[in-house]
Parts: structure tokens; C-alpha cells; sequence
């Protein structure tokens, strides 16, 4: 095999997105002020030289705005996947211990997986009065059902290895089994689960922006870009829409990339690819 | 007699991962040699993790993507090509797999058996197959979760019956079942070898392969480490490795004395003889060089020091 | 049949208790809301020049002074008659309204759900039969991109491109604006739900897909596929024999289990296309504080799912003869 073996490649790739995305972030805080800039002498100007991305009603520069805007996601993503995150091991392993606890939880994850998802987040982001509050809110309490499932599912499979079961027999504190012989094996499922939130994270806070239930129209996050856009579509401004919108799918696919890479380095099988 | 199935020097590696991203080969059989004539019963014997049943899918082209295969197999005198394995398995080179895991779980027995062919040629055939195997008439309306673990294996045969083969490579056909029950099952096998075709039996039971099987082939370590006559195995001085004089010490009606230590996992192999770190006659030279593997009083041996007597 | 008609049984009832448990966990986040109703729609300054008896009668309408456990048991029990109030912004009992909306957004569903799960099953099984050559690779990567682009911009591109650049299509509602129902023809209905329903079924294609590879890359792997190898049967035969008949029973469930996804990405499409359907009249509800309305559409979207996942345990039982006939068997 050449020396680029799969395994190479991978880690290759993952650093890359790792750096593209950490880029975009600092670049999007560098450019906050510009993004709130108005300049009504170069508005509605379409994509050329100086404004890349063009400028929209109020002249505001639309790459500087879009930047802003993925750092936002970003920013709002990592929150909001590393306490759904949190919550999906807490009630996942919590389940799996006790008969009562797994019969109350199960029930609540069938509860949240019953309601469609972006009508859970609306409802959610309501009831913490919507804005940033709201959207983190929505976003990170209603994506632990599908995560806690296979952390719950993991747990009850590792309770019936027979070294848990040995350490049981051994009276070893139930504690330290968690420690010891459950959190190593859980750790690889929960890293992966966590970066493969991400996607998700970020498409659903831009998607309830989107449509009114999260961040406030002042604040330059894509959904209020592209819900704005939606406003000058027909008269042909097509770039108000397009570019955020493509660099959203783009930051979305490198976090995508990311969770599949690490994904494929910690699960065992790909030792034969 | 021109044997039907002739393997020399066969070995299989895995392509695979071990730490991070450095890549490295496995190999998992090493130099395996062995010839099995129209009529005979072949067992290949080892202990589980020794390669066996690589043997098998080797021999009929169906190892995975990541694994190499060098050597030379012949059947019928030619070499057996992967287009010409294409050709013969399933009709001429038959496979009798382990269990019921090889049955798909959603069709019914009776096209499995048929492999989906309605004439009512094979459907007839069928039946007078399963009736050959003392399995009822509604066994074709059957489900593999309705199967017994005898039946199940009476099956696979079925499915290797229903053609006329004339090497038939039987993959552990026997774990599960009780001592009747299996021996029942290898009966099947002997009565196909007595019926002209090579039978191919891979297990790891030395005392079951040994009531039909007309010669042994030993594996430890994805290498054959003899080759004797069944009748070989009668006193422990008709052997000449002394792997086999301990799998043969092992069996129940010779002591059930085991060998202490294990084989060799695939990566950890020593260099000089795979069995010296186990063999109670290893010396100094043992450790080192690789014995070849040659002839020895009328069969196969890969020592340096056959034949010698244990106390 | 005695214990398929048991097992329905105790779905039914567990159904009917995750939808009480839909309909009070969504009473609570929207009571829970800080948001004043009245001051979401009147609007501070319209308040502050009403005197207090309107402000009363006001409050009295959007139901905001009633203790809490009163006001749901109130809906609960007009619920169970069927009976989900009045919506507050469309004046109209909030069944007919849903009545309505449904109705609109159901050809849009059932065209997306059909169409992606039809396209998904044929792409998984091709992507999974070619297994990391060239149109797995391609497959995998449409799926990708897609799983990764929200369902309202790809929206908002196929909105630019057909209906604003290429003038094809109409640009959104469910009817050409200003005309009488009764002059609708439904061509005219057609063309303005080709749009939605492609972006739904867009959408729709890629995780299905994905999850039938994979169903399928698992059949491949396994013992029987490499027996029927063994004996010689060709790979076309192999998929077809083997491969169609093991990843049924996943499909079956990814099918229904994909209701709910639809109905979400549903809400954000319609947004786009300003379709009259169930999907808007959830965010208008939303906007408004309608409270009535969301919570009758959250109850009977749940409804939905969980007839859906009903009915794929009891399809899985008809099909899987490991359940039928392991439960004949045992009566």
C-alpha cells in the first residue's frame, strides 16, 4: 500500500476541517462589526469586486454578515451538541441501571421522538421566550432521545459482559464499575454521538431562526439572512440567498466529515478497510 | 489414483490495521500442503484460531476483500483458476458450512435447497433428498428458525447433495450436537465418499474426525504439521509430530492429558518451529530454523526430529 | 391471533398515553412561555390605548388568568370529545382548521413519503451492491450533502431556480392568488405543489437511503450471502434472492419511522412556498401565541407518528415469519 493508507488520509481530513472550521469562527468574530455596518450608497449591489458576497437593502456587506452568521452557528452548535450530549449519557446509563428509572425514561424518549423535531424545538424555544435562550434551549433538550437510546442499549449489553458481571459478584461498588469497565467502553459511542450532533445542531437552530422562533432579526445569524431573503427573491437578488446558504451546507459537511472520521478511527472494524 | 483436490504451499494473509494508522499483513495460513483422492476422507484438525476455516473459503474463492492467497491449488490435475472456481462451486466443489447462521433466516428450506429453481424436477429431487436424510416432507415449508440443531445440519448436507459433487468440503459440520447425533452426521460424509467423491472434513475433534476419516492432516499455527494415516492414530508410535502425539495423549480414551500453553495468535509467530515454545523434545536448533516439510515413514511431517518416543 | 390482537391491544393503550404525555408537555412549554399573548398580537402601543375593561375582556379570550392544572384539565376533557376549542387567530374551531390544513398538506406528504421511500430503497440497494465503487461513492455523496443542506434553503434554491429564473412554476401558495375556488383547476393545484413535494422527497431520499446501504452492506457481510456464494449463485441473484427479502423488515420500519421527518421538514418547506398547510398553520400558531391551535396540531402530528410506528409493529408482525409463525406456534 502507499503511505497514504486510508487511516493517513483520514487524519489528514480531520484536521483540516478541524482548522477550516476553527477559522471561520475567529474570522466571524472578527468581522461582527463590519457585518452591522449599513451603507445605503451600496445597497442591493451584487457579488464583484469589495463585496464579494454583495450587499443587501441596507448595504451591509454579505460576506462579513455570513461569517458572523456561521460563527453564530457554530458557536451556538458546539453549545447546544455538548449538553444534549451530556443529557443523552446522564439519562442513557441512568436508564439502564434501574428497572423504574428505565421504564420512566424510555417512555419520555418515545414522548420526544413522537413529536416531530422542529415542532418539539418551536415549542421548547417558546417556552423560554424564544431569542438565544430559546434557541439553545430547544435545540439541546430535544436532540437527546436518539443518542440516550444507544447509550441505554450500550450500558445494558456492557451489564451483561461477564467481567461487569464478575465485578459484581466480587461486590465491587457499583461506582467504580461505572468508572472503571463502563465509561472506557461508552467513551468512543459518546465522542462520536457528540460531533455527529453537530450537523444536526446547527441545521436546527438555523432552521427555527429561520422561522421565527429563535435568534432576534437584529442579530446577523443565517436563518434571519435567508429569511430576509426571502423578501428580494422575486425581484432577482438571488445572491442574498445563495451564498449564505451554500456556506452554511459547507460548515455542515466539514462537521459531518469530522464526525465520520472519528467515527472510523475509533470503531474497531475499520482495522480491515 | 489422480487425487481430486491437490494444495500446495497455500498461504493466506490479512491486510489490516494494528495501532493508529500503520498498516501491516497477517498472515493466517502458512505453507499448507495436502491431496485428497475420489473416495477418501480427509480431515484437516486443529484447534480453533489455527486457520481452518480459511481453508475452506480459500478453496472456493470466497475469502474477503483484504486477504491475499498464494500458492497452488489444483483440481482434477488443473489449477483451479478463479474463473474456473466460478465454474464448479455449488456443482462439482460443494460446501457444507457450520450451522444454521448459513441459512437465510427469511426463505423457506425448500428453495433454499432448490436455490430458487421451480421445475418439478428439483422440486422432486428435493424431497427424495430430504427423505434420504430422514427429514419429514414439511421440512421444505419450514423457516430455519423451525429447525432443530440436527436437522439443520441435515439440511446443509441436503443443499450439498442436491448436486452431484465430487469434492464436498465440510466446514465443522458437527458443534452442538450430541455424540450420536454427530456421528450420525459424519456418516453422511462417509457414505458420500464411499459414493467416489473427496471428502474435505475441517474440524477441530481429532476422536470424531478419526471414525471416518481415511487420513489426517494436522494444523497448528496455519501450517499442516502432518499428514499420517487414520490408522496411524492407533498407538502414539505410529506419529511422527509430536503436536499430534499431544492432541493424540489428549484424547479421553489415551489419558486426557492437555498440552500446557496455547498456539501462537497470527502476528506472534516465532521463527525458528512454530510448536518449539510447546514441544517437549525442542532443543537448540529449533528455535531458529523452520523445519521443512517433508515425507516420513509413509506420510507428511514438518520436524526436524520425527518419529522420537515420548516418555 | 389471540396474542396479535393482545400485542395490538397494549399498543394502542401505550399510544394513547404517549399522547396524553404529548399533550401536556406541550400545554406546559407554551403556557411556560414568558411572552405575552396580547402583546404579541395587539402590539404595546394598541395595549396602552385600550381601557381596562378591553384589556379584561381581552385576557379573558386568550385565556391568560386561569390557574394552570384548571385550564388544562378544561381542554383535556373537551379534548377527549374531540373537541380542541377555538383557535384564537383564525377564529374557527381548531379541528377545522386542521381539517382544513391537512387536507392541503397531505398530497404534499404522501407524495414525498412514497417517492423518497421508493428512491431510497432503490438507491441504498444499489449504493450497498457496489460497495465503495464509483455509484456507492456517488450515492453516498448526494445523501451527504443533502443530510447536511436545511430542508427551507434547498427550498429557497429551487424557488430561485424554477419559479424566478426559469419562470416555470408559480412562486408559492396552493392556488393562483385572487381567484375563486371554484375556478381552481387542478392543474393549477399541481403546479403549485410540484415544487414543495420535490423538496420534500428530496430531502426525504437521503437518509433512507443511507440506511438501507447499510442494511444492506450487513446482508452482504453475512453467513447465509457467503454460503449462497459458496454455492455458486451470481451477485444479481444473491441481491435479489437474498438482499430484498432481509432488508424488508429495516425498510419497513425506516418507512414509517420517516413520518415524522416529513411532517417536520413539511413545516419549513410550506414556510417557503407560503403553502396553506399544516406546517404554517403550526408556525403561525407559534408566532401568535395561538395556543389552542398549536397544541391541537402537536397532538394530532404525534397521532400521526405513532399510528405510524403502530402500524410498522404490526406490518413487521405480518411479514417477519419469525413472529407470525413463532406466535402460532406458542398458542
Amino acid at each position: 500500500m502507499s503511505r497514504w493508507n486510508q487511516r493517513k488520509r483520514t487524519l489528514a481530513l480531520l484536521g483540516c476541517a478541524a482548522l477550516l472550521l476553527c477559522a471561520v469562527t475567529v474570522a466571524g468574530l472578527l468581522f461582527q462589526p463590519l457585518a452591522m455596518e449599513t451603507d445605503f450608497a451600496n445597497k442591493q449591489l451584487a457579488p464583484g469586486p469589495g463585496h464579494w458576497f454583495g450587499t443587501d437593502w441596507m448595504g451591509r456587506d454579505m460576506l462579513a454578515r455570513t461569517l458572523t452568521g456561521l460563527s453564530l452557528s457554530i458557536r451556538i452548535g458546539l453549545l447546544t451538541a455538548v449538553v444534549s450530549a451530556l443529557l443523552s449519557v446522564l439519562l442513557g446509563v441512568t436508564a439502564a441501571l434501574g428497572r423504574r428509572a428505565d421504564a420512566v425514561i424510555s417512555w419520555c424518549i418515545d414522548l420526544f421522538l413522537g413529536i416531530p423535531h422542529i415542532l418539539l424545538v418551536m415549542l421548547i424555544s417558546l417556552a423560554f421566550g424564544r431569542g438565544f435562550v430559546g434557541v439553545v434551549a430547544g435545540v439541546s433538550l430535544s436532540h437527546w432521545p436518539s443518542l440516550a437510546r444507544v447509550i441505554r442499549g450500550e450500558v445494558l449489553q456492557l451489564r451483561q459482559t461477564t467481567y461487569v458481571r464478575a465485578a459484581e459478584r466480587l461486590g465491587v461498588p457499583r461506582g467504580r464499575i461505572i468508572r472503571r469497565h463502563m465509561l472506557p467502553h461508552l467513551l468512543p459511542q459518546f465522542l462520536t454521538g457528540l460531533i455527529l450532533q453537530f450537523p444536526h445542531a446547527i441545521l436546527h437552530e438555523a432552521s427555527v431562526t429561520f422561522l421565527g422562533f429563535g435568534l432576534s432579526p437584529e442579530q446577523p445569524a443565517i436563518g434571519v439572512i435567508l429569511s430576509e431573503s426571502m423578501r428580494y427573491l422575486t425581484t432577482g437578488k438571488w445572491w442574498l440567498a445563495l451564498f449564505p446558504g451554500l456556506s452554511l451546507v459547507l460548515v455542515v459537511l466539514l462537521f459531518a466529515a469530522l464526525g465520520e472520521g472519528v467515527r472510523r478511527l475509533l470503531h474497531p472494524a475499520s482495522a480491515h478497510q | 489414483m489422480e487425487p481430486i483436490l491437490d494444495v500446495e504451499g497455500l498461504s493466506i494473509s490479512f491486510r489490516q490495521y494494528d495501532r493508529g494508522a500503520h498498516q501491516r499483513t497477517l498472515p493466517v495460513i502458512h505453507d499448507l500442503s495436502l491431496s485428497i483422492a475420489p473416495g477418501q476422507v480427509v480431515a484437516v484438525v486443529g484447534s480453533s484460531g489455527s486457520g481452518k476455516s480459511l481453508l475452506a473459503h480459500a478453496l472456493l474463492d470466497i475469502l474477503p476483500a483484504n486477504s491475499a492467497r498464494e500458492g497452488v491449488i489444483r483440481y482434477r490435475g488443473e489449477p483451479l483458476t478463479p474463473a474456473r472456481t466460478a465454474a464448479l462451486r455449488g456443482t462439482e466443489i460443494v460446501l457444507v458450512p457450520q450451522g444454521v447462521t448459513y441459512l437465510d433466516p427469511l426463505m423457506k428450506v425448500g428453495p433454499q435447497i432448490c436455490k430458487g429453481r421451480r421445475e418439478g424436477r428439483v422440486r422432486e429431487a428435493c424431497r427424495a433428498v430430504l427423505a434420504r436424510y430422514g427429514l419429514p416432507p414439511d421440512t421444505e415449508e419450514r423457516y430455519p428458525f423451525e429447525l432443530s440443531g440436527g436437522m439443520a445440519r441435515r439440511v446443509l448436507i441436503s443443499t450439498a447433495v442436491m448436486e452431484s459433487p465430487r469434492l464436498v468440503i465440510a466446514d465443522e459440520p458437527t458443534p452442538g450436537l450430541d455424540a450420536r447425533a454427530a456421528g450420525r452426521i459424519l456418516g453422511h460424509f462417509r457414505e458420500l465418499a464411499d459414493g467416489g467423491a473427496g471428502v474435505l472434513l475441517i474440524t477441530h475433534d481429532l476422536e470424531l474426525a478419526l471414525t471416518i476419516a481415511d487420513r489426517v492432516a494436522v494444523l497448528y499455527a496455519g501450517e499442516t504439521v502432518e499428514e499420517a494415516a487414520a490408522a496411524d492414530f492407533t498407538t502414539p508410535g505410529g506419529l511422527r509430530h509430536p503436536y499430534t502425539r499431544a492432541l493424540w495423549a489428549a484424547l479421553p480414551q489415551n489419558g486426557f492429558r492437555p498440552i500446557p500453553g496455547s498456539q501462537p495468535a497470527p502476528g506472534e509467530i516465532p521463527t525458528g518451529c512454530r510448536f518449539a515454545p510447546r514441544c517437549p523434545r525442542c532443543r537448540g536448533d529449533c528455535q531458529e530454523t523452520h523445519p521443512a516439510y517433508r515425507s516420513f515413514r509413509g506420510g507428511m511431517v514438518r520436524c526436524d526430529f520425527p518419529g522420537e518416543v515420548m516418555e | 391471533m389471540k396474542h396479535r390482537l393482545q400485542f395490538a391491544g397494549k399498543k394502542l393503550l401505550r399510544m394513547a398515553l404517549l399522547l396524553l404525555g404529548v399533550s401536556l408537555v406541550a400545554f406546559l412549554l407554551m403556557s411556560l412561555s414568558p411572552l405575552d399573548p396580547l402583546q404579541t398580537n395587539m402590539g404595546q402601543a394598541a395595549l396602552g390605548s385600550m381601557s381596562e375593561e378591553q384589556i379584561q375582556r381581552l385576557e379573558e379570550y386568550w385565556g391568560v388568568n386561569e390557574p394552570l392544572p384548571q385550564r388544562y384539565l378544561g381542554w383535556l376533557s373537551d379534548a377527549l370529545r374531540l373537541d380542541f376549542g377555538t383557535s384564537l387567530l383564525y377564529r374557527q374551531p381548531v379541528m377545522e382548521v386542521i381539517g382544513q390544513r391537512l387536507a392541503s398538506s397531505l398530497g404534499l406528504m404522501v407524495t414525498a413519503w412514497v417517492l423518497s421511500g421508493v428512491l431510497g430503497v432503490t438507491l441504498g440497494l444499489l449504493a450497498g451492491a457496489t460497495r465503495g465503487r464509483l455509484p456507492d461513492r456517488l450515492i453516498r455523496g448526494y445523501c451527504l450533502v443533502i443530510s447536511s443542506t436545511p430542508a427551507f434553503w434547498l427550498a429557497l434554491l429551487l424557488l430561485m431556480i424554477f419559479s424566478v429564473w426559469l419562470g416555470w412554476l408559480p412562486i408559492g401558495l396552493a392556488v393562483p392568488i385572487g381567484m375563486e375556488a371554484s375556478q381552481v383547476t387542478w392543474q393549477d393545484l399541481l403546479s403549485h405543489a410540484i415544487l414543495p413535494a420535490v423538496t420534500l422527497s428530496i430531502t426525504g431520499v437521503a437518509n433512507i437511503a443511507l440506511h438501507t446501504r447499510e442494511k444492506v452492506v450487513d446482508v452482504l457481510d453475512s453467513d447465509y450471502v457467503l454460503f449462497a456464494r459458496a454455492r455458486g449463485e451470481s451477485g444479481r441473484a444473491i441481491l435479489l434472492r437474498h438482499g430484498l427479502r432481509n432488508i424488508l423488515l429495516p425498510a419497513i420500519t425506516l418507512q414509517f419511522t420517516s413520518i415524522s421527518e416529513i411532517i417536520g421538514g413539511s413545516v419549513l418547506v410550506e414556510q417557503v412556498f407560503s403553502y396553506p398547510g399544516l406546517g404554517q398553520a403550526a408556525v403561525t400558531a407559534g408566532l401568535g401565541s395561538d395556543l389552542p391551535l398549536l397544541l391541537g396540531i402537536t397532538v394530532v402530528t404525534a397521532a400521526i407518528v405513532f399510528l405510524g410506528s403502530l402500524s410498522a409493529d404490526l406490518l413487521y408482525g405480518a411479514v417477519d415469519p419469525r413472529i407470525r409463525r413463532g406466535v402460532a406456534r406458542h398458542s
